[in-house]
């Protein structure tokens, strides 16, 4: 086992760090999500370790759990994402013709329009859940999903291998889930961590804008949006929440680059 | 001895290498190789792949590619040791005084600048000669090459001449700046059999007219003994035989290399086709999907149970697309597939699993042809799965009597493709064929991407399998030696139709149409002085005509 660089290292430890809170949030956390324990915008110290919020609760408790939706409505979104992305774009390469002429154009439309624009358009004709902002998150990030998909099937899909299957009889199930799959994994893999990110920053700035996750129930953008009024007294809760989305986001690029790098030979990666 | 051009002294090289999973660690590819060049020579390095005559002739110039080092010994020439100078002095070494042509010109040229430019780039570089001498040289070197427009073609850019036009164009552009020695490395191995003609005849009397020196690389003995005046053979970085081209080819003493040699000479009797074919091609003309012309017109063949038909032609000639229309990938415009006396559709789509079973495929990349995620066990139990249902014990061991079949043992079937060696990955596409027990195997190159002794050992199994389960082959190929190794009856194609079709015996004798007799001709032959009488030859044809 080749030793582990240091900036996956830190990656590996906030990633962690971050997804283990999100699961023990109810058991870490040291208030409630919605408790009002204290003053508006009270300082650090040992009751609240990173104060309170604006209307008085505890914001250590907030950003556990915060943390917990924002990476799940993220982690559901990516996973969403990755099977209708990579599962449309892998059977467009291999059908070819007009079918992958008519999924194509049809996504090179949707992202055609700014996905942040087309997302509060959606958000603001129907009812904001978390079932409903999961899936059009995750249906948006999928035609980036798609392209990449499809990009690396038509390379894999005119080898000699899956031609031949193809002179074998196989069906596209197998072509695209025992041929082509297992050769498309690594880059797909990387893209993946990527996606997480941008999920993150989505959910945070569709909460900012306060179509999001909706209140009392936290987010990290949510909690951003409460506090920004802080600011101008020279409060720093609104940073927290900030330093939080910025250090995940880090911390999930640098394992990805690492995996990227472990895994392909590309970027002078030993594979 | 001492006005030896250049001298290589117990040269060592060395690389790292980083195995999946390992780490990485250090491997010699030359062990101690000495040798001595003088001026106006040729010594052609000849061994199969992982020989390191490549590194060798990079050596040459103190050059190791990525990951290369050179690890000890000397190399001398024009009296200066080479080895270990700064990179200020190499570069006035490289490219001027020692150059260099690959076997790929179209890789090696830039194709957004125009040939010229890039022929004189290190003439005046070096500061060798003003830009209006290079050029004139350039045009003289062109004239000399035999390439068409010598004065305009160098402002053509690399795409617009032809891939043999374009090699000359580098042997142009390695001896522009008159350098004391070339290193001419596979120059005609991408090239058809056809062209590899004309380069060689270009090469040599480029060298003759300018006195240089030149070590010539290649796997191909034959090639070879036509240009060098010596030759040695290399075997995995180590010398195997040095002698002059004379005595290596007529009187060779080691056994490595009388192998080499007699290799091509294998003889097989062609047999007479039967009375009923297994399978007939008839009048079958195709397009590409997109293109508005033909690629194969109206070609017709017959297979017979146990016997090769070999298509033979060069590149674009349409043999892989006839493969193609007989499995159904490309369906025929016109024309139909007889299979056992019932009409096959003309689609892969159309056809029943059972048909599709009866025609199996070998590629000739065997590397891409395995999916690299799956075992050998996967890849060869596969089809067992698929067409015959055989599942747990019964299929392993039917996968062991398959292994078993193509001489590899069953310790193999937990290897991924990459674990193998070239001749192991082109037995167990074998293997994948073998397993649908299929009546016709269609050969499509199987052994051009091999070194020659491993490519003989392909063909003794294929031949033998063939003996025990009376499959057919289409054989697939552009090397006639191969052919009459193996073949019973032969179809030559050019320009999509086949030109020629019949018993081997046939094909062989004369008299012959034109193009049978320059590609017969063109296949190089084990002997010296073969390359001078071709050409004669051909003067004496142009001339009666």
């Amino acid at each position: 086992m080749t030793r582990i660089p240091p900036a996956a290292l830190f990656g590996l430890f906030f990633t962690s760090l971050y997804f283990l809170m999100a699961i023990l949030a109810p058991w870490i956390a040291p208030y409630s999500m919605t408790e009002i324990v204290g003053d508006v915008w009270e300082p650090w110290s040992a009751d609240h370790w990173i104060g309170t919020d604006n209307i008085g609760r505890d914001l250590l408790s907030r950003m556990i759990y915060g943390g917990r939706t924002t990476i799940f409505i993220a982690t559901a979104a990516t996973f969403i994402s990755f099977t209708t992305g990579s599962i449309l774009g892998f059977t467009a390469a291999v059908i070819g013709g007009w079918v992958d002429q008519v999924m194509s154009r049809f996504v090179d439309l949707i992202m055609s329009i700014p996905t942040l624009i087309f997302a509060l358009v959606v958000l603001s004709v129907m009812p904001v859940t978390l079932t409903i902002l999961i899936l059009v998150m995750g249906l948006l990030d999928a035609t980036r999903v798609y392209r990449l998909a499809r990009a690396v099937a038509v390379d894999i899909n005119v080898m000699d291998f899956v031609e031949a299957a193809k002179l074998r009889g196989e069906g596209r199930i197998w072509i695209i889930f025992r041929e082509i799959l297992p050769n498309a994994l690594s880059p797909l893999v990387a893209e993946m961590g990527l996606r997480f990110i941008f999920a993150v920053l989505f959910v945070s700035t569709l909460s900012f804008l306060g179509l999001g996750v909706q209140p009392p129930n936290a987010d990290w953008g949510g909690i951003v949006k409460e506090n920004k009024d802080g600011i101008i007294y020279g409060i720093a809760a609104a940073l927290v929440p900030a330093v939080a989305i910025a250090t995940l986001a880090i911390s999930v690029n640098l394992v990805a680059d690492w995996v990227l790098n472990r895994t392909t030979s590309l970027k002078g990666g030993r594979g | 001895m001492s006005d030896a051009l250049l001298k290589v002294r117990d040269l060592k090289i060395g690389a790292r290498v980083y195995p999946p999973g390992e780490k990485p660690r250090d491997i010699d590819i030359v062990h101690g190789v000495s040798f001595d060049l003088e001026k106006g020579k040729v010594l052609g390095l000849i061994g199969e792949s992982g020989a390191g005559k490549s590194t060798i002739g990079l050596a040459t110039m103190a050059y190791g590619r990525g990951g290369v080092e050179i690890t000890g010994g000397e190399v001398w020439v024009n009296g200066r040791e080479i080895l270990g100078t700064s990179l200020k002095d190499l570069r006035k070494l490289r490219g001027t005084e020692v150059t260099y042509v690959s076997q790929s010109a179209a890789a090696s040229f830039n194709p957004a600048k125009k040939i010229m430019e890039q022929v004189i780039e290190a003439s005046i570089h070096a500061s060798k000669f003003s830009k209006k001498d290079a050029e004139a040289r350039a045009i003289d070197l062109f004239t000399r090459l035999g390439l068409p427009d010598p004065e305009t073609i160098g402002d053509r850019y690399p795409h617009q001449v032809s891939g043999g036009q374009l090699q000359r164009c580098m042997t142009a552009l390695a001896l522009c700046p008159e350098p004391d020695l070339v290193v001419f490395d596979e120059p005609t191995t991408a090239l058809d059999v056809t062209t590899q003609i004309d380069v060689l005849m270009a090469i040599k009397k480029a060298i003759r007219d300018t006195g240089v020196a030149a070590l010539y690389i290649t796997h191909d003995l034959a090639v070879v003994a036509q240009v060098s005046d010596e030759i040695m053979v290399l075997r995995m970085g180590d010398m195997v035989e040095h002698g002059t081209t004379d005595q290596i080819i007529n009187a060779p003493k080691e056994e490595y290399t009388s192998d080499l040699v007699s290799v091509r000479s294998r003889k097989h009797e062609g047999k007479p086709p039967s009375d009923n074919p297994v399978l007939t091609i008839e009048h079958v003309t195709a397009r590409y999907k997109g293109t508005n012309f033909d690629v194969l017109h109206d070609v017709s063949m017959e297979l017979h149970a146990g016997q090769t038909l070999a298509v033979v032609g060069e590149s674009g000639s349409g043999k892989s697309t006839t493969a193609r229309v007989m499995t159904g990938l490309l369906p025929a415009r016109d024309g139909q597939i007889v299979f056992e006396d019932r009409v096959l559709s003309a689609d892969l789509k159309g056809r029943a699993r059972d048909d599709l079973r009866e025609i199996q495929m070998i590629y000739q990349m065997a590397d891409v042809a395995m999916n690299p995620r799956q075992t050998v066990g996967t890849i060869i139990g596969r089809p067992l799965e698929f067409y015959f249902g055989m599942r747990g014990a019964e299929k392993h061991k039917r996968i062991d009597e398959l292994l078993d079949d193509i001489e590899m043992g069953a310790e193999f079937k937990d290897r991924y493709p990459a674990e193998l060696s070239g001749g192991q990955k082109q037995r167990v596409c074998i293997a994948r064929a073998l397993a649908a027990k299929p009546k016709i195997i269609i050969c499509d190159e199987v052994t051009s991407a091999l070194d020659p002794l491993v490519a003989e050992d392909i063909l003794k199994l294929l031949h033998n399998l063939q003996k025990r389960e009376q499959v057919a082959y289409l054989f697939i190929t552009h090397d006639l030696a191969t052919v009459r190794a193996i073949a019973d009856s032969i179809a030559v194609m050019y320009q999509g139709r086949v030109v020629r079709y019949g018993t081997k015996a046939e094909v062989l004798s004369p008299p012959f149409d034109d193009y049978t007799d320059l590609l017969l001709s063109s296949v190089p032959e084990m002997r010296l002085g073969w390359l001078e009488e071709v050409v004669e030859h051909r003067k004496m044809e142009s001339a009666g005509n």
